[in-house]
């Protein structure tokens, strides 16, 4: 009960110390000197104090197990291991929340001591612009979401965290989304600020690009955990659904990327400053779009929170004053000061700005696939779902085009190239590339145009990315390091999805199944009493068509509150494929569901992910020691 | 010019946006897996609240009545809410309800219904929480409307409000 009332004491000091800090803030604009001035450290070290103290307070209830904290009751539970009760903390509305205004004056606070070189007044203006968003998050979180609500009588036990949550992954997945999710409000405000000040040249972005890859790089290992989980914990057998909530971190994911492309043609060449600063408007926005979506329960997805319409009502509203607001300042006071230089056919500003081009379409694709049901539900009263082959028809084409001109692209020069365009050597590959994607496919006996032209580029800008290696000069370490990584990714993801195979039936214990390359043993069942579940595990005897037996071991999780099944998959991996195995309950009969399924190169998609990862962090240290 | 006509353009699309997505938000529904609807109730023995006699479902269910099954706790907070509409469910004749106490200290809840009111006809009860799980269950308060064919008709996720109370009524027609 002490820790609620001092974190929703602290939260309101904290919100006071935001309209304290504003005007001081306003009046050392008129301050002719180059330092910002030291109360404003103090304000903002005692803000992000404030809060601090209100989310350790959270985490101690949970801790607890508080009941007389409403938000505790839904969603933590005395039998639950410590780890999960912390990790309860952001794993719900009001927790996550307070957890996101942390780092929205975590990153401010950071901002300003690493920025003092910048001019005074563009620190200022994007702390002003920061706070407006953090003051709406204490609104917020106060008005429609306090995460320290009383409950009296006291409940002696709570309502459970969702079992399919417990799960480590899971746990860092949302805090790590957020530190993306949140890093582009710093692009977002800086942006803004940069504007105001007329201040949008190369200094600027080279300022800037640290922070634009620190939020791509969380927002990357977000994902990539988010995936990880649906894979192994979900039971689907994929990693990939192309759920609403998904494609909300995939967009601003995209933005980020032509982000960071354009950026550095600001940096280096001066120019594509208006990409700039839309694409920085825009991932901040998409976020928010994200936060909107999943919120305020408007769609159904995985990923949805217990949804109040006033919760709704005030984010959206929230989010159209920020995208009105940055509109009305990037039209009115955004003064291009920079001439348009000359640009050639081919040079390293054209391809950059193609690959802005691609990015925009592949965003538009998954915009329109994730919010068009809710404008047709709303204006045609029609309820529709958009799923997987929207989006592969619409995206898949664009592949083939996007992958051979990033084979080309990274290899142009600034400004102009004596770029050859038939070159003998390259024309080669590419043949080759294409006969291997041939030889491929026709060994496992699928084939058609498309595919092989499709795994034939894929590969093709895997060699040219393994080449780049070998040649000489380092200095763009992490540029090669994540399109290598990239080409991997592309490759593993598109054989992932051809050559994946999957077996379902229904199988009692004793009983053999046989399929097409192999066959299925259902050895026994065995359950055993886990602390806050029962576990039901069954034993499978699989031979592949070569005669090897391998043992896979689905579980079933009976939780008991909320009373809830889970299944866990059971998976063994290797360097080529992962067998993937998951049981479900027939209810009333003794036959288990299963579903059995061989998926090619899985690992590669991980690891190719975290190469992507390793590159942007490369960028990033290198520019540190410098 | 040109950028002030393209401001008002683009704000204009902003602000059809907003209102499509305002009008959304009330539209926004909640997923229910309604696995075991539509399907005979499963048959099941428990104890009684009051006097710890053995029962088994269908002794529970035999009236020619429409009958509510309705799990609770002393403990759930939401059923603090929902209980003044289940008293007034129960004053209907056409009406039986059959409240399931789900993983609870008896004591407590002998004394929630002495507090409350007792709107059930026959209280049992489920100390592991096993029953509630074959009747496929996932939280508490959970209503299941019941047939006189002992089917399950419907089932409410959550506290009984009004809406539901009207759905609930309109059944009975």
């Amino acid at each position: 009960m002490f820790f609620s009332q001092l974190g929703y004491y602290s939260l309101i000091f904290g919100l006071i110390l935001s309209f304290v800090l504003i005007p001081i803030a306003c009046k050392d604009l008129k301050i002719i000197n180059n330092l910002i001035s030291p109360n404003i450290f103090i304000i903002i070290s005692l803000q992000l104090f404030t809060v601090l103290l209100s989310f350790i307070s959270l985490i101690v209830s949970f801790i607890n197990s508080d009941f007389s904290n409403e938000t505790v009751y839904n969603n933590s539970h005395t039998t639950k291991p410590l780890f999960y009760k912390i990790s309860g903390t952001w794993g719900n509305h009001e927790g996550s929340l307070l957890l996101c205004l942390l780092v929205l004056i975590l990153f401010i606070f950071i901002f300003l001591l690493t920025s003092k070189k910048e001019p005074k007044k563009y620190q200022i203006f994007t702390l002003l612009f920061q706070q407006i968003i953090i003051v709406g998050f204490f609104l917020f979180l106060l008005i429609v979401s306090n995460p320290f609500n009383y409950l009296l009588p006291i409940p002696v036990e709570g309502l459970g965290l969702n079992p399919i949550l417990q799960d480590p992954i899971l746990a860092i997945h949302p805090p790590i989304l957020y530190l993306g999710y949140i890093g582009s409000s710093i692009i977002f405000s800086s942006s803004l600020a940069a504007i105001t000040q007329n201040y949008v040249d190369n200094k600027w972005a080279k300022n800037l690009k640290n922070w634009v890859i620190i939020s791509w790089v969380f927002l990357t290992i977000g994902i990539m955990l988010g995936s990880i989980w649906a894979y192994y914990e979900l039971g689907w057998g994929g990693f990939w659904f192309w759920d609403p909530v998904e494609n909300i971190s995939l967009m601003p994911w995209l933005c980020l990327t032509a982000l960071i492309h354009s950026i550095i043609v600001l940096e280096k060449r001066s120019l594509l400053a208006s990409w700039t600063l839309i694409l920085s408007i825009a991932s901040f926005t998409l976020s928010m779009c994200g936060t909107f979506l999943v919120r305020s329960g408007i769609l159904n997805s995985v990923h949805t929170f217990a949804n109040d319409p006033k919760r709704g009502i005030f984010i959206l509203i929230f989010l159209f004053v920020l995208i009105l607001g940055s509109l009305f300042i990037f039209f009115t006071l955004y003064k291009p000061k920079i001439e348009e230089q000359k640009n050639f056919l081919f040079s390293k500003e054209t391809s950059i700005l193609l690959n802005n081009w691609f990015m925009m379409y592949f965003l538009s694709v998954v915009l329109i696939g994730t919010v068009y049901p809710i404008f047709l539900e709303v204006i045609a009263n029609e309820k529709i779902s958009v799923g997987p082959p929207f989006y592969n028809k619409l995206l898949i084409p664009f592949l083939i085009p996007f992958l051979i001109f990033m084979t080309i692209g990274p290899n142009t020069k600034w400004i102009k190239d004596n770029f050859k365009l038939i070159n003998l050597r390259l024309i080669l590959l590419f043949i080759i590339s294409i006969f291997l994607s041939y030889l491929i496919l026709s060994k496992t006996g699928s084939r058609g145009l498309f595919t092989t032209v499709l795994i034939g580029s894929s590969l093709y800008l895997l060699f040219i990315t393994v080449k780049d290696f070998f040649i000489k000069n380092q200095i763009n370490l992490s540029q090669k390091i994540s399109h290598f990584g990239f080409s991997l990714l592309i490759l593993s993801i598109i054989i992932n999805g051809i050559f994946s195979s999957e077996v379902i039936t229904n199988i009692k214990v004793g009983e053999k199944y046989n399929f097409k390359h192999g066959s299925i043993y259902f050895e026994k069942i065995n359950s055993f009493k886990e602390k806050n579940y029962m576990s039901v595990v069954g034993t499978f005897k699989i031979k592949d068509r070569n005669n090897k037996e391998i043992y896979l071991k689905p579980e079933l999780r009976i939780f008991n509150q909320p009373i809830m099944i889970t299944s866990e998959a059971d998976i063994k991996t290797s360097f080529y494929s992962d067998k993937f195995l998951v049981m479900n309950l027939v209810k009333g009969n003794e036959f288990y569901n299963i579903r059995y399924q061989t998926k090619p190169f899985m690992i590669w998609i991980w690891l190719s992910t975290i190469l992507l990862v390793i590159g942007g962090l490369v960028n990033f240290l290198n520019k540190e020691r410098k | 010019m040109k950028k002030k006509t393209l401001l008002i353009i683009i704000t204009i699309f902003v602000l059809f946006c907003f209102v499509v997505l305002l009008k959304g938000l009330s539209n926004s529904n909640t997923y229910v897996p309604d696995t075991k609807v539509g399907k005979q109730l499963l048959s099941f023995k428990a104890k009684k609240l009051f006097n710890n006699e053995e029962v088994i479902s269908d002794e529970l269910f035999f009236e020619n009545k429409i009958y509510l099954l309705n799990i609770w706790a002393s403990w759930c907070v939401p059923c603090r809410t929902e209980h003044p509409n289940l008293m007034q469910l129960s004053s209907n004749p056409s009406i039986r309800i059959i409240g399931l106490n789900y993983k609870d200290d008896l004591t407590n809840a002998k004394k929630f219904i002495n507090q409350m009111g007792n709107p059930y006809s026959e209280i049992i009860i489920d100390k592991d929480g096993t029953i509630s799980i074959d009747l496929g269950a996932y939280g508490i308060p959970e209503t299941f409307i019941i047939d006189k064919n002992k089917k399950v008709l419907k089932k409410f996720v959550g506290p009984i409000n009004d809406q539901s109370l009207k759905e609930i009524e309109s059944l009975l027609k």
